[in-house]
């Protein structure tokens, strides 16, 4: 069914196509610029276009897919890095050049797969909905292929495939094919959801020992700017104990993002020794690329993230940074002339938001397999303004919260994590694990440490009015082993060896920073002076 | 498709620079055209909107004069476009590109759409060529490299011209003096400002072009400018294989000049008034900056940011922070005492640094030299402010030592007569840090 534009305004085109139906997809204008029905009217329906429109002329044709915006999942998701529509950038440019021009498609590839199934099922076995027949080989990954439905299989094809041939055919007549189309806004189902009880090393002492990640459970980090953000999420994306990373740039800087792209074709993943960029989906929509699709790039990265969870994988979703995507909402909804909530975004951000992340979760898959897609964001709120309502929303959901510092980032202490005001809700079940799987004495060891921060503080404001000579020679002790851990411990060059750290090895090196504090304070006991102490500590 | 102009005279409601034309056939989003006055005066404008056969317009210009009757408004068809050639070179253009210098505008090569596409983040070349500005608070701390995008965090009365005017004249962008341009953007600068920049620029051996709009002209061309002067770059970068620099002064004036036209387009006002899409908007601008891989040329850009109530936490400098690979930021204390250029390290940053600086690039001591200038002086600034309490006495030898280093560190690294080097700017530091270390050493 074909109609034609009727007005234009910003990221929105108003049409006089009737009997479109919500969100479903809509090609738009000459180009066939990608648009999705996000208002219907008595007499056609407003379209959000997820390109830029300069240029299109009233009058210009609009087609009704009748789909919702969808990702297409299939084997090679892995080791690509796609626009928030799920076009191949890579791809792209080699066609189309340097610079993305709104309409550039590419047609899939009808048959230039590499890869080879192999079933798991054979003709004559009966399956059930969700459940797999089979999987191709993807890097190291095994890559499951769903039945689309139950049935009895008929006749199941080993070996290399088209994606548009089946690799098996029920006695229905239904086809299963090796790819699906998954619309984006809606959560891919799964039988149960499990309670977050694993750690999810993340390779940054400071996070793993005292502000830990759980394994499906969601992080939020905000600061802002030049609070190291961005380096951080990169830094967790290189070196997360996880099989597969999905990370998105949202509206961002494009250089990021080609930095990226080239650290990760070249460095190698800690836990598996392989190219990180075999186990890395990227997403990039920079800050200069078209608004509607950043709003919709978290989705599209979601749900490839999700399908692999399905596979029974642990999923690690990075986005950087949600900000930015809440103020495409805010561009979208203003578009809309929709009645503003605070700040100008609108009332439905936080109800959004919290969809989004509620994404996240430690899963038994439909296939009764465990997997997990865990979530670390970063918030960049203006003015560094922690009472602003991106910040506030993520908040309210999130279950570990990375308070970064500009006091810290000034003074290149890296990752500029604030200790006094971060937290982790996730703490209680993970202090456990670690103290069963990583060493008995975990908790211990972080009460102390968090102690001795704390205490630390408290010190440091009497000192400044004082003066450190004015402390007790036991304070004194205090504050140097402190200093130590926050220069030791708690930060992390992400440019040295030292970017990742084993949970072992953080606990080993905090394990030893609390022993010379004891023996510190021991031989003060026993009457040694604190200069001599502090000099056999330093060495 | 329209093969010719149309011409309209039914304009409706008008609301200073904006109206709405009724009865237009398939106008085109972002489409330039022209408004006839009744006194003959042409000005253009652009489509912002359209509803129907109803078209929003705003024009670029005073409208002062118009009535609705018997102006007409001619619809081009087409997009802003810039017109390009090599004799673009070496002239001055107003901000909507008309030659300010007497002079006939050339025979354009082409005609390209002025706000550009988004670059393919897999084709950009990730920047890590140094370039050795002269001045060491940049060279040695925050480097600067080719496609970076560097914003002068300034205040009002701070000496950033000053400094935009030191690194073009002492900067060594190419090897070749051919390859490089600057692009020279001024938005709504007063005539004093204007007249000191164009002193430089003619000072200059090395080509370059510049959009000029004043004080006293059109808001709206303040938009328009900064896109014209970067589809130049782009142009001479990618299609010439030219190193360009661009200079814009002032994007405080140009976010000013985006809030009141905004308004006038009554959107709704995000923070201080802005609109919500100003982070987008300086993208748009901010992002053009880079690298091509497998193509010469570079488009590098020190845009100059004037903070007001000298606040860093304010929307443009704050949005503006987001979007370029860090930050130059001025110090008023600094300038009082007499430090040029008077650059605050503390909050300054260069992102791209780590992949310029080293063995290869400058020297191979570099980074620890930066590092520890940097955390000696971090320590320092920490220090005053606890002098301030318990005085100097009060403050142990160590400590007294780190004071010092402060003060000469700002004294004789930070403030410069002369162009140096980047070997001397990292003598410099070893110097001043040996000079304090021995000191440390002997008493201990």
């Amino acid at each position: 069914m074909q109609g034609k534009v009727i007005g234009i305004s910003g990221p929105t085109v108003t049409v006089d196509l009737e009997d479109l139906t919500l969100y479903e997809r809509v090609t738009v204008g000459h180009s066939k610029l990608q648009g999705e029905v996000v208002r219907l009217k008595s007499s056609g329906a407003v379209i959000q276009v997820y390109e830029e429109t300069k240029g299109m002329c009233v009058g210009e044709p609009v087609i009704r897919q009748g789909v919702p915006l969808t990702v297409r999942l299939a084997p090679g998701l892995l080791n690509e890095i796609f626009d928030g529509l799920q076009r191949p950038l890579q791809r792209l440019g080699d066609a189309f050049g340097p610079f993305i021009r709104p309409g550039d498609v590419l047609t899939v590839d009808p048959c230039g797969n590499q890869y080879i199934f192999i079933p798991e099922k054979k003709a004559g076995d009966e399956v059930t909905g969700g459940e797999y027949i089979g999987y191709v080989e993807e890097g190291r990954f095994k890559h499951y292929i769903a039945a689309g439905q139950g049935g009895i299989i008929r006749q199941i094809t080993e070996g290399e495939f088209c994606p548009d041939d089946p690799v098996a055919i029920l006695e229905d007549d239904y086809r299963i094919l090796t790819y699906q189309q998954w619309p984006i806004r809606v959560s891919r189902p799964y039988r149960k959801k499990l309670f977050p009880r694993e750690l999810l090393v993340t390779g940054q002492r400071v996070i793993d020992f005292l502000f830990p990640l759980a394994r499906g459970g969601t992080a939020v980090l905000p600061g802002g700017f030049g609070t190291g953000k961005t380096i951080l999420e990169q830094a967790i994306a290189k070196f997360a104990e996880v099989d597969i990373v999905v990370y998105v740039g949202c509206g961002e800087r494009g250089n990021e993002m080609a930095e990226m792209l080239e650290e990760f074709r070249s460095l190698t993943d800690p836990w598996t020794g392989r190219r990180l960029l075999e186990r890395t989906i990227l997403v990039a929509n920079t800050s200069n690329m078209p608004v509607a699709a950043r709003e919709a790039s978290i989705y599209t990265a979601v749900s490839m993230a999700e399908y692999y969870r399905d596979m029974g994988y642990n999923v690690l979703l990075l986005a950087d940074s949600i900000s930015r995507w809440a103020e495409a909402l805010r561009e979208i909804s203003s578009a809309l002339e929709e009645m503003p909530g605070e700040e100008g975004y609108p009332t439905y951000l936080a109800s959004r938001l919290s969809g989004f992340m509620a994404r996240a979760g430690a899963v038994q898959t439909l296939n009764g397999r465990i997997g997990s897609l865990s979530m670390v964001l970063s918030v960049s709120p203006p003015g560094g303004d922690f009472t602003e309502p991106t910040t506030q929303a993520c908040l309210r959901n999130t279950g570990t919260f990375l308070m970064l510092d500009t006091d810290l980032a000034y003074r290149r202490h890296f990752p500029a994590i604030n200790w006094s005001q971060s937290f982790s809700l996730y703490d209680t079940e993970i202090t456990e694990f670690c103290s069963r799987e990583i060493a008995p004495d975990w908790p211990d060891m972080k009460k102390r440490c968090q102690a001795l921060l704390n205490k630390e503080e408290k010190l440091r404001e009497v000192a400044e009015i004082v003066g450190a000579e004015g402390l007790q020679d036991t304070d004194r002790l205090l504050m140097y082993v402190a200093e130590q851990i926050r220069s030791r411990f708690l930060c992390q060059n992400s440019f040295t060896d030292d970017a990742f750290s084993t949970p072992e090895s953080t606990f080993e090196l905090i394990k030893k920073l609390i022993t010379l504090y004891d023996s510190g304070l021991a031989k003060l006991e026993q009457g040694e002076p604190l200069v001599e102490i502090l000099e056999g500590l330093a060495q | 498709m329209r093969l010719a102009e149309h011409l309209y005279s039914t304009i409706g409601s008008v609301r200073s620079q904006l109206f709405f034309v009724e009865k237009v056939h398939q106008a085109r989003m972002g489409e330039i055209v022209r408004v006839v006055f009744p006194d003959g005066r042409e000005l253009e404008g652009e489509v912002l909107k359209i509803d129907n056969d109803t078209v929003l317009i705003q024009i670029f210009g005073d409208c002062s004069g118009m009535d609705r009757k018997s102006s007409t408004v001619i619809f081009s068809g087409s997009l802003k476009q810039a017109p390009l050639s090599p004799s673009m070179l070496n002239r001055i253009y107003s901000g909507s590109f008309q030659p300010m210098d007497g002079k006939p505008l050339y025979v354009p090569d082409k005609w390209q759409p002025v706000t550009g596409y988004p670059m393919n983040p897999t084709k950009r070349e990730r920047p890590q060529e140094f370039i050795e500005t002269g001045l060491s608070c940049i060279d040695g701390l925050n480097t600067l490299v080719k496609g970076q995008k560097l914003p002068v965090f300034s205040c009002a009365g701070l000496p950033a011209k000053e400094i935009i005017s030191r690194i073009l004249q002492d900067s060594k962008m190419s090897k070749n003096e051919t390859d490089f341009a600057v692009i020279f953007i001024a938005l709504g600068l007063t005539h004093h400002e204007y007249s000191f920049y164009m002193r430089t620029l003619e000072q200059m051996t090395s080509n370059f072009v510049a959009f000029i709009n004043l004080a006293e002209d059109s808001v709206v061309e303040r938009l328009l400018a900064p896109r014209f002067g970067l589809t130049t770059a782009e142009y001479l970068a990618y299609e010439k294989g030219m190193d360009t620099l661009v200079i814009i002064a002032d994007i405080t004036n140009y976010c000013d000049a985006l809030r009141e036209l905004s308004m006038a387009r009554e959107e709704l006002p995000g923070r201080r008034g802005y609109p919500g899409y100003m982070y987008s908007d300086l993208a748009s601008l901010f992002e053009r900056a880079g690298r091509i891989t497998d193509l010469p040329g570079s488009v590098t850009m020190l845009p100059v940011i004037t903070m007001p109530e000298d606040d860093i936490t304010h929307p443009i400098p704050d949005l503006t922070g987001y979007i370029t690979e860090g930050q130059i930021v001025l110090s008023r204390e600094l300038h009082q005492r007499g430090i040029f250029p008077p650059v605050d390290i503390l909050p300054s940053l260069s992102r791209l640094m780590q992949k310029g600086i080293g063995p290869g690039m400058t020297r191979d001591d570099h980074r620890e030299v930066a590092n520890r200038l940097y955390a000696q002086y971090a320590r320092g600034i920490d220090l005053r402010g606890l002098e301030a309490i318990v005085g100097r006495e009060g403050l142990s030898e160590d400590d007294r030592i780190i004071l010092d280093f402060s003060a000469a560190f700002e004294e004789e690294f930070i403030h410069q007569e002369q162009r140096r080097t980047i070997k001397e700017t990292l003598d410099c530091g070893l110097d001043l840090l040996s000079r304090f270390t021995r000191a440390r050493t002997k008493e201990g």
